[in-house]
């Protein structure tokens, strides 16, 4: 007798099976003529540089917690969807107001634009400074001309 | 020999393994991957004890979003000094062991001196029903509303913390 | 789930911080005065659900099928949560503006853990127990570091971080081993079959580990090591939070574990181990208190001690126990949040004014405060006819009909140690020359924060009767 948990078990097994025969099959059937540049780490043609460990933006940290905390709802909800028909208007509240106590910290990172990405931004001219000088300019050529 | 037992046998081997794969290797990376195997063997066995709901969540929570978590302190730490850091720290190895042992005999206690008739109540029947789905979703919207309200708000807090305490400002 | 309107009206004290939290958010995202009017809303959600909590002290009832207890002894502890922050609402609308960000949100978060500490206090599950802890618990890490500028405000809000988790983790474990012996989570099943589950030592265990975490949350000694840090790294209104409301919310989950003996008469196996932190969190505190200049570290030392007192009655175990811990509890909230209210005055222009000097000379120039802050002191210290004296004399009281009359003897040896940091503060206001220039600001509403509390101090001390008569109501 088998369980459907059997039958996505047995899937599974053969996922495994699979990508580990294809592996070794291929292992076994390739020559093996290794050089200097076929060992390296392969960065688009180019010679190495440094480690390949770079530290990360703590900003990919938030989005990651962000994440973690929206899976967390994700499976306290999917119990409520098979059910919540059972408890008629009272149960669909129940999952609204915890979506919507839920859906108020997305909108909160949203409003304080932490899904906005810093953008390189040109640098601002000082319009008014810039102004003042042409003026300055222009009445000292002004002043010149006069004289 | 049955083929629960044999599953079972595979799945505490491949959990035992690669727990002791974690702690010994001396790349981080290396050992957060062995951690998601060792999540995946725990999953398993969740389900060979009627724990379905909590299967998914293993694998859902921790193998996914807990890992990425996990993976990303990593990259953010600067793991040169990471021989200095691990050097030096022989009392917290010694509380560690100390702890696992207590852990253990405590597991060993449960499994070896308390009578397992105890601790279960129902039958076979009735256990593999409240693994399921469903039942968790109707137990959650009866019994435990309440505290299922209040988780909500927790994880508002989370957030909001998460984004107050992390917040670089870009100028 | 509520069945009726009377039931929905019980529970209005949390339903109304809980919506309090949406529309803070909601003001906070929409609106740009958010930090005028957020403390305002706070403060009326605080003030109700305080007063509502006290008014409907005598309708005890179990909501939501033995989840949540309304009334009775929830509704004590309900109102010196909510309205010890009430008072320190007030003391923040002025200092708050000291931070450059964040000021919504603080608001904000300080909702969020008394909703999680109202929960804990009302929780008859275990479920609730550890999802108010985790709710009140995130919202005080984030307060600790809400200033982000300052290093050590981020370090507290680490090591608080880091050493909280490790207790929750205790307490996780210690539930999970009380479930697999009671196979229930409801704390009154597991309260009424307490001797028969307390001959499987798993149990035993599974408690013992409950309570140390709680030790760690009620900030007893060996697992004192956040405190100090935390205390001093802290914005000041967020330390006066943590040790008065949170202290309080710990020991009203402790006092689940105390009803337990009580129920089974006296199988008090917790006894040696709460004589023993109770012995050590006084003196340990009450000692090194005294070298400390910083006064917010003195008072988190002073913290210690006062964990310690309360622990005497914890170890006595008796009914005079019970209702002392909870008085004492009460007091110390209000002499505690009002001490910090001052601090915070005298802190808000410059953060260095913390210093036991910045005090040289207060009486001459603010005498009014100087007047308060001696006034505190002396509650702290247990000086007679105040709060805090009749807060340690229940709490004796009962340790010395428990026979357990050393540790009321050390109690009283470590509260005349205390006398003496406690007065050197007094000392130094009212006898030392100033030798820094300190251009005092002192807003009304912080000023009117530290009033209440003053007089809610003197009152408790002049008739304890008045508060403890509504505790024994509640209590039997």
């Amino acid at each position: 007798m088998l369980t459907e948990f059997g039958k996505i078990f047995i899937f599974i097994l053969v996922a495994i099976l699979f990508t580990i025969i294809a592996i070794y099959a291929a292992k076994l059937i390739r020559p093996s003529r290794p050089t200097k540049e076929k060992l390296d780490v392969y960065e688009c043609g180019e010679n190495i540089e440094g480690t390949p460990w770079v530290k990360f933006n703590i900003r990919f940290y938030v989005v990651a917690l962000i994440f973690l905390i929206f899976d967390v709802e994700v499976v306290l909800l999917f119990p409520w969807a098979l059910t919540y028909q059972d408890y008629g208007i009272y149960g669909f509240l129940v999952g609204i107001i915890f979506l919507v106590v839920l859906g108020l910290g997305m909108a909160y990172e949203w409003r304080k634009g932490d899904l906005e990405w810093a953008r390189p931004t040109p640098k601002k001219v000082d319009v008014k400074f810039e102004k003042k000088n042409l003026l300055q300019t222009n009445s000292q050529i002004n002043v010149e001309s006069e004289n | 020999m049955n083929l629960e037992l044999i599953l079972f046998l595979i799945l505490t081997l491949v959990a035992a393994f690669s727990s002791v794969m974690v702690i010994t290797r001396k790349n981080p990376i290396l050992s957060a991957v062995y951690l998601i195997l060792n999540f995946f063997a725990l999953a398993g066995i969740y389900l060979l004890l009627n724990a379905q709901f909590l299967s998914v969540v293993q694998v859902i929570v921790y193998a996914g979003a807990i890992m990425i978590l996990f993976l990303f302190v990593i990259m953010l730490i600067n793991t040169e000094n990471e021989a200095s850091i691990l050097a030096d720290k022989k009392p917290i190895k010694v509380f560690a062991i100390f702890i696992a042992v207590l852990v253990f005999a405590q597991i060993a206690y449960l499994i070896f001196y308390s009578n397992p008739a105890e601790l279960s109540n129902g039958t076979i029947e009735n256990l593999i029903k409240a693994g399921q789905i469903e039942s968790i979703g109707r137990e959650l919207y009866t019994t435990y509303i309440l505290p299922f309200l209040i988780a909500g708000y927790l994880l508002l807090v989370a957030t909001i913390g998460a984004i107050i305490l992390a917040k670089k400002k870009f100028e | 789930m509520p069945q009726n309107s009377q039931e929905i009206l019980l529970m209005l004290p949390h339903v109304v911080i809980g919506v309090g939290i949406v529309i803070s958010l909601l003001i906070e995202m929409y609106s740009k005065k958010s930090e005028t009017i957020l403390p305002w809303i706070s403060l009326f959600v605080f003030v109700f659900a305080g007063v509502h909590s006290i008014i409907n002290i005598s309708a005890n009832q179990i909501l939501f099928g033995g989840m949540l207890e309304v009334g009775g002894k929830p509704a004590i502890f309900n109102f010196i949560f909510n309205i010890g922050a009430a008072l320190l609402i007030l003391n923040s609308i002025d200092y708050i503006k000291k931070y450059e960000s964040n000021h919504g949100e603080y608001y904000i978060l300080i909702q969020s853990a008394i909703l999680g500490m109202m929960v804990m206090a009302g929780s008859k599950d275990i479920f609730m127990i550890f999802i108010g802890l985790e709710l009140m618990s995130i919202a005080f890490y984030v307060l600790a570091g809400i200033n982000k500028k300052k290093s050590s405000s981020n370090e507290a809000a680490l090591k608080y971080f880091l050493l909280g988790a490790f207790a929750t983790g205790f307490i996780v474990y210690g539930i999970a081993l009380i479930y697999g012996v009671s196979s229930t989570t409801s704390v009154d099943s597991i309260i009424q079959n307490f001797s028969t589950f307390t001959q499987n030592i798993l149990f035993i265990v599974g408690l013992l580990l409950f309570i140390i975490g709680f030790s760690f949350k009620i900030a007893a000694f060996p697992f004192h090591m956040w405190v100090p840090d935390v205390y001093q790294g802290s914005a000041t209104t967020v330390t006066g939070l943590m040790s008065t409301t949170g202290k309080t919310a710990a020991f009203s989950v402790l006092l689940i574990i105390l009803s337990a003996s009580l129920i089974n008469y006296n199988i008090d196996i917790f006894a040696p181990y709460f004589a023993v932190i109770a012995t050590l969190s006084m003196l340990y505190g009450s000692i090194v208190a005294i070298a400390q200049k910083n006064l917010k570290r003195m008072l988190a030392y002073s913290s210690i001690s006062h964990a310690g007192y309360m622990a005497i009655g914890l170890a006595a175990a008796n009914s005079e126990a019970f209702s002392g811990i909870i008085f004492y509890l009460a007091a110390y909230t209000f002499m505690n949040i009002g001490a910090f209210g001052i601090i915070s005055i005298i802190e808000k222009q410059n953060d260095a004014n913390t210093d036991l000097t910045a005090y040289a000379g207060l009486a001459s120039k603010s005498p009014i405060l100087a007047a308060f802050m001696s006034l505190f002191m002396f509650a702290l210290a247990g000086i007679p006819p105040l709060a805090g004296f009749f807060g340690k004399y229940y709490v004796f009281i009962s340790a010395i009909e428990a026979d357990l009359t050393w540790l009321a003897v050390v109690g009283v040896f470590s509260s005349v140690i205390s006398v003496y940091f406690y007065l050197r503060l007094v000392v130094y206001m009212y006898f030392k020359e100033s030798e820094k220039d300190i251009d005092l600001h002192i807003d009304k509403y912080s000023l009117l924060s530290v009033v209440v509390s003053g007089i809610l101090v003197i009152y408790f001390g002049i008739s304890p009767d008045s508060l403890l008569n509504l505790i024994l109501s509640v209590v039997n």
